[in-house]
């Protein structure tokens, strides 16, 4: 028998529009978000867990959540 | 679970009473100041935009307007709000703004011109506002930059409010001229792109 892969969701952010206010680090539940150097937000993706809280907080809408393999 | 909360989740308390105590006495409105050294300091020192991060009160309040108090409308902020030009060019606008109103000050330091007991919302409306002012135990001009900074300081309040309710909470956060500024700092600090 075939194992069951399922997809994973994680989120993504699009860099260059991110204006690293850290709204999504603060409702990160795993801390898998941090600001980057004052610039942009990044995505620790083995610590998320797609949720999409940073998604749905993120002001300028610049968070997605994708599915992936694995 | 939810993150234990730190003494600096709470500073939207003072962003709160900062904008209550402006209508009481107008000469508060020079504690406003530290809204525009402490982001600037840390960007400038520590390299990040820890003031945003962490201790921005009125992201809090609209954060808390917004989310908690169900204020916001919770849409997608538009593109061109969120784009560099607009970004950039309000920091530009918000700048050239700011240079006006000290040129008003300096006009009543040098004696050049009365002053003016109103606040100015959304740089073309006058308001009195002479019952907040008691007078200055130092010079009228420093009641004419608290009169100006105030007047920065509601306006930018009313915009966040404006957006607040239309896009997300924190959606002023997106134009933020601090918010623009210290990460422009902290491109240059850290050399990139």
């Amino acid at each position: 028998m075939e194992p069951i892969r399922r997809k994973r969701k994680k989120a993504y952010v699009e860099e260059k529009a991110c204006v690293a206010c850290g709204c999504c680090v603060k409702v990160c539940p795993t801390a898998a978000v941090s600001i980057w150097k004052g610039i942009m937000a990044k995505v620790d993706r083995s610590r998320c867990v797609g949720c999409g809280k940073c998604a749905a907080e993120c002001p300028a809408s610049v968070i997605a959540i994708r599915e992936v393999e694995g | 679970m939810r993150a234990e909360k730190k003494w600096y989740d709470y500073l939207w308390i003072a962003s709160a009473a900062y904008l209550i105590l402006g209508f009481f006495n107008i000469m508060f409105a020079w504690l406003g100041l530290l809204c525009f050294f402490i982001p600037l300091l840390i960007s400038v020192f520590k390299g990040n935009k820890g003031y945003c991060n962490r201790y921005c009160g009125r992201g809090q309040l609209f954060s808390l307007l917004g989310g908690r108090f169900g204020l916001s409308g919770k849409r997608d902020i538009p593109g061109w709000m969120k784009s560099r030009w607009f970004r950039y060019g309000f920091l530009i606008f918000f700048f050239v703004m700011f240079f006006q109103m000290l040129w008003t000050t300096w006009l009543v330091f040098a004696g050049a011109s009365d002053l003016s007991q109103t606040v100015k919302l959304l740089w073309t409306v006058r308001l009195p506002w002479n019952w907040a002012y008691h007078g200055t135990l130092i010079h009228e001009g420093a009641a004419q930059f608290a009169f100006g900074f105030y007047s920065v300081m509601l306006t930018s309040t009313i915009l966040g409010l404006v957006t607040m309710v239309l896009f997300k909470p924190r959606s002023w956060c997106v134009y933020c001229p601090m918010g623009t500024m210290t990460q422009l700092i902290c491109r240059v600090k850290n050399k990139e792109k």
